[in-house]
């Protein structure tokens, strides 16, 4: 199976289009989606209901953090600009929309993978993954031998042999990556619609099972349009300017 | 979650594993064991290697990452990676078993002539080179993990030190002992620096000098203490064991066994370069040294160490910056403005690649059936002209010998020498000029069309703009190739028309 891993789309609708055509183009076959549907983007409703088609046709969705904040009760964790937005998404959604990412699991399982949107030690907490030692946590708590993690907007890939010592790569897009049986794994495959290392084109992933290969891909987009409408919406001036310059 | 140790290690001739039939076990070293392996649908005998697991994480980890680069090589000088077994059953990789002989052999015959040397350096440095362009660094470069095809092809074996530079380095974790072997290890791989692909020119000096002198130049060290004296140490010059080595092998030599990657050589197509050219290698005071180090000399060697930093390039970017540039240079009167174009441009390619390397070659042409004729007198004469001319157009370039060198080539078919000559020389760009657009030129066709058509590197064509010269083309052209015949050898046999006037105009 061929798995495109997508996270953080954050209401970006033409990050999430870009991205799925592209997935599509490289033999996706299955779909996993880490969370943060909603947040930051100007189109929170079309990307809630894309994440629902692919669900009804199998695809995975967990639930992060601003799906949670969306849908469920006030989150005195989120500063005052994302709090503003949520409370501007959750407007924006209709209440079968908000019920499906109020249903959403924390995490998934298939045997060989975890899927979460934060980590793996305390999925509910959504604390995060900010280098080799949070990678180490979760690298020696988590089962399956290799984890796939969101929450953080940039691309990285650690990974740990039998000295129990965590090295990180930052992945170079294109490049498939051999997942070694022998070691353990723990991939962040960055923003779909929020990247925020510097370059403005979209981040995903592709895992092929059977020949246990990830490649993390860059796909660009028309981000300024993406921008054009945060500003239309009256959302943050900081969320336009951080899809146009990836920062 | 460790992996469950391969069970299987009693393995019998004829037994069956993932459809690979075991023929007969060729060697058990101490980290695996090979097999000749059969299969129906093979198209080349296979090599089974089955890791034998101690108490060595290093030893699994190396073997995870040959399992990792290996299927991703390609070409004559690796070879064929035909299969993998994971690690839930019996761990193997399966590969072209390369019918040859190893390296090895030779040196127990050194040391060997200094031709026979450069020979064997040059063919392991095109594959080395080869490796480099694939982005991988071998790091574990020594004469049992080079072998050499039945046509003389090189080919390197073992990539169980070696680093992608676009995947992950499994061998980054600290490992107590530097990851390589003790005698061909590089100062920076002591050092635990593993991102710098001339670690594997600093090997192949180490058994250039071996075969060369019949002597060790740093030893059989095994411990780190033996094996951080090569940050320090000189080794003896060759020319203390042979008073008759040519300087220009020691040069080459010390060249690469330089401290600091940054004095070696700059790519191993540089190096290869100099070894089949030794009548260009640029003479230093490496080539002149003829006494064991002195105490000045050790603390130089040292000082380098010491304010080196690991450069933070990568095989791609080191390469970039490194290539070999030949400029196809006609030096005939009517090409006097193209020539001046032709220096501006290659100035150009050079200040983009701080360490590339510029072959300056100008193509003398002869009849086809003159070249069995002994050379007469006004031959050399014309060639020596030539050459003194090609360093003159050189010279407002201002390169340091090293950086440079002459070429003057007799051939029939000035395209395809200029061709060869890239092609065996590994040139990553040829700066050619070219003459006017008439259609005369387009329908008979240039050196530069066909080298450019040809051409398995980037090529730059140099142009002229110069309206009024592109309207007298058609009819100069005529005057001279009927002008250009004066200097010619002579022959019986003359070609035909069409053919004399398509090789005069494309004379370079």
């Amino acid at each position: 199976m061929t798995i495109a891993l997508l996270t953080d789309v954050h209401s970006n609708r033409e990050a999430l289009e870009a991205c799925l055509a592209h997935a599509q183009e490289h033999g996706a076959t299955q779909y996993v989606f880490l969370g943060d549907y909603v947040g930051y983007g100007a189109d929170p409703a079309w990307v809630v209901d894309t994440v629902m088609d692919f669900v009804r046709q199998g695809a995975t969705a967990l639930r992060g953090n601003h799906d949670e904040a969306a849908a469920g009760p006030e989150d005195v964790r989120l500063n005052a600009d994302a709090r503003y937005c949520i409370d501007w998404t959750r407007k924006e959604l209709s209440s079968s929309q908000l019920e499906f990412l109020r249903k959403l699991p924390l995490t998934a399982e298939d045997g060989v993978c975890l899927y979460v949107h934060a980590n793996g030690w305390d999925p509910k907490n959504f604390e995060y993954i900010l280098g080799p030692m949070q990678a180490a946590r979760n690298l020696q708590v988590v089962r399956a031998r290799i984890t796939f993690c969101g929450h953080m907007h940039e691309p990285m890939l650690y990974h740990m042999g039998l000295t129990q010592r965590v090295e990180s790569f930052s992945p170079i897009p294109g490049t498939p990556i051999p997942l070694s049986a022998a070691r353990r794994w723990l991939a962040l495959p960055g923003a779909v619609g929020q990247p925020r290392d510097g370059n403005p084109a979209a981040c995903y992933a592709i895992f092929d099972e059977l020949t246990n290969l990830l490649c993390f891909w860059r796909v660009p987009y028309d981000h300024q349009s993406a921008a054009r409408k945060v500003r239309a919406a009256g959302l943050p001036e900081r969320y336009a300017r951080q899809l146009l310059h990836g920062a | 979650m460790e992996p469950d140790p391969p069970h299987r290690h009693g393995l019998e001739p004829g037994q069956i594993i993932d459809g690979f039939r075991l023929v007969e076990r060729l060697h058990r070293g101490g980290m695996a064991a090979l097999w000749h392996v059969t299969r129906p649908d093979l198209a080349v005998p296979g090599i089974m290697k089955i890791p034998l697991f101690g108490e060595d994480p290093a030893a699994i980890v190396g073997f995870e990452v040959e399992q990792m680069i290996l299927p991703l090589l390609h070409g004559p000088h690796v070879p064929r990676w035909i299969a993998a077994g994971g690690f839930e059953a019996q761990p193997y990789i399966v590969m072209e078993l390369i019918q040859g002989r190893s390296l090895r052999a030779r040196l127990e015959q050194a040391p060997l002539a200094p031709g026979e040397v450069a020979a064997i350096g040059a063919r392991v440095a095109e594959a080395l080179h080869d490796l480099h362009q694939q982005q991988v660094i071998h790091h574990d470069i020594k004469p049992s993990n080079i072998m050499f095809r039945e046509d003389g092809t090189a080919v390197l074996i073992d990539f169980g030190l070696a680093r992608h530079d676009r995947l992950p380095d499994l061998l980054a974790e600290q490992f107590r002992l530097p990851m390589g072997t003790g005698p061909y290890i590089s100062p920076e791989q002591v050092l635990h620096n593993r991102t710098d692909s001339r670690s594997d020119l600093f090997a192949l000096g180490v058994i250039l000098y071996h075969l060369a002198t019949g002597a060790r130049p740093f030893g059989a060290p095994t411990s780190v203490r033996g094996l951080r004296r090569r940050l320090y140490e000189e080794p003896i010059p060759p020319r203390v064991h042979r008073p008759d080595f040519p300087l220009w092998l020691q040069e080459i030599i010390l060249h690469c066994l330089e401290v600091d990657p940054e004095q070696r050589y700059a790519s191993a197509a540089q190096l290869a370069f100099d070894l089949t050219h030794p009548e260009t290698v640029a003479l230093t005071a490496r080539a002149e040294a003829a006494e064991a180090q002195s105490p000045w000399m050790r603390l130089r060697r040292l000082v380098p160490r010491l304010a080196a930093k690991p450069t933070a390039r990568t095989t791609m970017q080191q390469l970039h910056r490194a290539p070999i540039v030949m400029a196809a240079v006609d030096l005939t009167q009517e090409w006097e403005a193209l020539a001046d174009a032709l220096r501006a441009t290659a100035r150009q390619v050079l200040q983009a690649a701080p360490e590339a390397r510029l072959a300056c070659v100008s193509v003398l042409r002869t009849h086809r059936l003159a070249l069995d004729a002994p050379a007469d007198v006004g031959a050399t004469h014309r060639h020596v002209h030539r050459l003194v001319q090609l360093q003159h157009w050189a010279r407002p370039l201002d390169l340091p010998g090293r950086r440079v060198s002459f070429h003057v080539l007799e051939a029939p078919d000035p395209a395809a020498a200029i061709l060869e000559y890239a092609r065996s020389n590994r040139v990553d760009h040829i700066v050619i000029g070219s003459r006017g657009a008439s259609s005369l030129r387009r329908f008979m066709g240039s050196v530069s069309t066909q080298v450019v058509a040809q051409a398995a590197c980037t090529v730059t064509v140099v142009k002229v703009p110069d309206a009024e010269r592109g309207r007298a083309e058609d009819t100069s052209l005529e005057e001279a190739i009927n002008a250009s015949n004066g200097s010619s050898t002579q022959t019986q046999d003359a070609p035909t028309a069409s053919e004399d006037r398509d090789a005069r105009a494309a004379r370079l």
